[in-house]
């Protein structure tokens, strides 16, 4: 089979960018759309061209690397996969495709379909981790967990930070990846002597990187490759108002007490 | 030739670790202030060295060549992470699983460190567990375990089949909560291109900025290398596309040694290959042998639907083989025994080159729901790759590269013969011997860097004066500053007709055929003609599009193509000089029956090769294996 890419070109993060239309060589069904785009990269380098460049790595849907925006949906037509899991076989023969970036102001376009997602860092920075040093932890089996509390946990825990969620909500809104932190750790009895200053810190970070507001339309729960739940954002606005209610004024996470 | 000292601490073996941290020295609080060290990956080892160096005062600056430090291949290691926890009083001891993993690893790993990995192992999970790792609990409350391969007791620690996801986003947390504090300077799309090397000590790296292009230089008292395994040597594998081995490579290239590169892991259950276009290929978990069943037709080209061949036409040739561990034999075992019912022509699929694994019995016995709840993640992974169900026919598996045991050359306190350059995990050789057991990779990378590096490193930094580290204007820093961007320039200035990749699908092509699962003098001989060619083609014929100033991945990639040319050469000249089989390292010539045979009395040692300069032969150095405790044995899983 053969389809036709309308896929976005931009040379760096100050130059205007624009789509480009190509021709696929003859592809294989069964090739995933990353091995399809290796394939036209081939080709375009064997013209001389310059490759399409985009993020990947793993290949199989969770270092969260792989980022594009396929026919308006972040990760493709398939629900629950990464575009690394989306394969050929889902498109027909001369179909257009249309390839775009993840495109959301704090993700800024470095070159073709790669963009920044650092601002995803800096959150995890202001307060998405349980402070505990190295050497310094009980027996595993010293605080019993409900398994209903770790399975739950561990369903927002598999967040693979993507940043798919921003990419499909009308406001870029991150809501969906800083609750799956925030309720991850909540969740369980290791995270709650820090659950009300990590909310307050990570949804400060957030709206300092310039993410939109959530309006639940849920387009987030829809595009994303681990189907987190909608749900996490409601228990993060629990959380985040009682914070705020009896919050620690004047803390912040990371201001760590012991240095 | 180099001067290989493993330092093995004296004493009983169970009582090394503990006097070794006795014996080593102190730095005080306010001093370790004033050391920097350069940690080079962020997967489990250097995430977790990173923040536990941080925690214990030094200045850590932290590089990877992804996006964000969550991206290492770490994060795609699915069963678990063993520990010696005993939490199933099925037997399990810090003895036991140290000799699972030296007897698994067919004796050619180093004693000491092995028993010390046993022993830290219970620290890991601890550590893990109070950071917020959410592993699987039982209802009770308590954690849950699962068997693995190579032993008899379940003490595989597990979260869902993403384990190690799990394990890599606790490590950077806790490396983020040190970015958050400024302890950690985090450089993040930089990737080292050369080891700096002053008076023979490793003092800094040469980093390319990889959005921008531009070439810098970093000076610290250490340099400590996480970096991974080779594997993407063989091309089509189970790493990322990104893993390679540029920064261990040129570190050998600047004279560290490079250790038993010929250990390479197959692993048994993979996704078959599908076609020519294919750029990785994906793992289904070792823990699926808990419950799948492996089997293959009885008779040669039966091209019958698995449902219609019966019972008594099956032949589950690893219950049958190996009856006492049957579809939980070792890896390397499980891989020859797939290929070896493939050579004989009872293959499945349409390659021929496939074996079943088989979950109906288990779905009869437990239900599918039990199936699903342990490995639902898999068989979804499974259906969206081959559009198969695997709860209503059995899976396709084949063997594919998942790991490399060989690495750099490093003593007993994770320091190469390069002193002042640390190597940790994958990266490095000491643990895994020439095979290692599912779940034991996890358990290393932790160990080495929430527990053994920070506890060794002060050993050598307390003898460097911080006021004497070198700067960057010192000759050595420019020397290798100028090397980098003449070979970035040369790549560019080539203009030949073929890409970096088809340069790599053409090593990997001559490393699987004549390096992979089985090895023969012939082969790797007919190897050793065909990749200096392959390098010599490179060197002209290589065409890298654009420019070096902005992110260039055809660039990238030439510059870890070339590395892996180069490797997959010292590779084939170590199985060839290697002239056993042992673990991972199969040569025809050396086999009883189909399995292994060892050669204690030439081969009981570490092959650390040296490098002499483009061109020449490198010098292969041997150190002994001493074993005081534990007595080498033919291995066997009957």
């Amino acid at each position: 089979m053969k389809v036709r890419l309308k896929v976005w070109r931009q040379s760096n993060p100050g130059t205007p960018g624009a789509f480009e239309e190509h021709e696929t060589p003859d592809i294989n069904p069964n090739m995933s759309f990353l091995e399809m785009l290796d394939v036209v990269n081939e080709d375009l380098a064997s013209k001389g061209q310059e490759p399409i460049a985009f993020d990947h790595d793993c290949r199989e849907g969770i270092c969260g690397t792989c980022s594009l925006v396929i026919d308006g949906k972040p990760h493709g037509p398939h629900q629950g996969v990464a575009t690394c899991q989306t394969y050929m076989r889902s498109f027909s023969d001369g179909d257009m495709i249309t390839v775009e970036p993840f495109r959301a102001a704090p993700f800024p376009i470095i070159r073709d379909l790669v963009v920044d997602r650092k601002a995803f860092d800096r959150i995890m920075q202001a307060g998405g981790f349980i402070s505990v040093r190295t050497g310094n932890a009980p027996d595993a089996n010293a605080i019993p967990v409900p398994k209903i509390a770790a399975d739950l946990a561990m369903d927002a825990a598999q967040c693979i930070g993507c940043g798919a969620c921003v990419a499909a909500c009308k406001n870029a809104s991150a809501m969906l990846f800083v609750s799956a932190k925030v309720s991850h750790l909540g969740l369980l009895p290791q995270g709650q002597p820090e659950r009300q200053r990590r909310v307050l810190a990570m949804v400060e970070a957030m709206d300092k990187e310039g993410f939109g507001a959530c309006t639940v339309t849920g387009s987030c729960e829809a595009v994303c490759p681990k189907e987190i739940s909608l749900d996490f954002i409601s228990r993060m606005n629990r959380d985040y108002g009682r914070s705020l209610l009896q919050g620690e004024p004047g803390r912040k996470a990371g201001a760590s007490d012991e240095a | 030739m180099a001067q290989l000292n493993s330092n093995i601490p004296a004493g009983p073996l169970a009582q090394k670790w503990e006097n070794h941290k006795f014996s080593s020295k102190l730095i005080n609080p306010a001093n370790k202030r004033k050391y920097k060290v350069i940690v080079v990956g962020a997967g489990l080892a250097g995430s977790s060295a990173s923040a536990t160096l941080a925690e214990l005062g030094y200045q850590v600056e932290n590089f990877v060549f992804h996006d964000s430090p969550r991206r290492a291949h770490s994060i795609a290691a699915q069963g678990g992470v063993n520990a010696a926890k005993n939490y199933q009083n099925d037997g399990d001891s810090v003895r036991r699983l140290f000799y699972d993993t030296i007897k698994g690893g067919d004796f050619r790993s180093r004693e000491a460190n092995v028993h010390r990995l046993a022993e830290v192992s219970v620290n890991i999970i601890d550590q893990c567990t109070a950071q917020g790792v959410p592993f699987a609990r039982e209802y009770g409350g308590m954690l849950d375990n699962r068997s693995f391969g190579g032993a008899q007791v379940s003490r595989t620690f597990y979260a869902r089949g993403q384990t190690g996801q799990q394990l890599l986003l606790g490590a950077y947390s806790a490396l983020c909560r040190q970015i958050g504090l400024g302890s950690v300077k985090s450089h993040t799309h930089s990737e080292m291109l050369d080891l700096v090397v002053v008076d023979g000590h490793a003092k800094g790296i040469i980093v390319r900025n990889l959005r921008t292009g531009e070439v810098t230089r970093h000076a610290a008292d250490a340099v400590v290398l996480a970096t991974g395994g080779y594997g993407n040597v063989f091309n089509l594998s189970t790493y990322a596309r990104g893993s390679n081995t540029t920064a261990i490579w040129r570190a050998y290239k600047r004279g560290a040694c490079f250790a038993n590169p010929c250990y390479t892991q197959i692993h048994p259950t993979c996704i078959p290959v599908s076609g020519d276009y294919q750029s990785k290929l994906t793992l289904m978990s070792e823990s699926l042998r808990n419950d799948g069943r492996i089997w293959a037709p009885k008779n040669k080209g039966d091209r019958r639907s698995p449902q219609e061949i019966p019972e008594e036409e099956r032949d589950y040739y690893l219950e049958r083989k190996y009856p006492s561990f049957g579809n939980l034999a070792p890896r390397d075992i499980a891989s020859r025994a797939a290929k070896q019912v493939c050579d004989e022509g009872r293959g499945v699929g349409e390659s021929g080159l496939g074996v079943y694994l088989d979950f109906s019995d288990a779905i009869a016995r437990l239900g599918e729901d039990k199936i699903r709840e342990r490995y639902g993640n898999l068989f979804s992974i499974y259906r969206e790759i081959t559009n198969e169900d695997a709860y209503k026919t059995p899976m396709r598996i084949y063997p594919a590269v998942h790991y490399t045991m060989g690495g750099l050359w490093v003593d007993y306190n994770l320091m190469s013969n390069l002193p002042g350059l640390f190597v940790l995990g994958e990266a490095n050789f000491s643990d895994h011997g020439a095979n290692r057991l599912g779940a034991s990779a996890l358990m290393q990378g932790l160990a080495d860097g929430y527990f053994v590096l920070p506890a060794t490193i002060a050993t050598y930094l307390a003898l460097q004066d911080t006021g004497k580290r070198p700067k960057t204007e010192h000759p050595a820093f420019k020397d290798a500053e100028l090397n980098t961007m003449a070979d970035i320039k040369r790549m560019l200035d080539c203009k030949g007709g073929r890409t970096p990749a088809a340069f790599h699908k053409q090593l990997g092509k001559i490393m699987w055929e004549y390096c992979g699962m089985a090895r023969s003098e012939a082969g790797l001989k007919k190897a050793l003609q065909l990749l200096p060619q392959l390098r010599e083609e490179y060197s002209k014929d290589l065409r890298v599009t654009g420019s070096t100033s902005t992110l260039n991945q055809s660039l990238e990639q030439a510059g870890r193509v070339v590395d892996f040319i180069e490797l997959g050469e010292l590779l084939c000249r170590d199985a060839l000089a290697r002239e056993e089989s042992c673990g991972g390292h199969f040569r025809e010539e050396h086999q009883e029956d189909g399995e292994c045979k060892r050669d204690d009395d030439r081969f009981a040692h570490v092959a650390a090769w040296e490098y002499t300069g483009a061109g020449q032969t490198p010098v292969r150095n041997v150190e002994p294996l001493v074993y005081e405790e534990v007595k080498m044995a033919t291995r066997s899983y009957k």
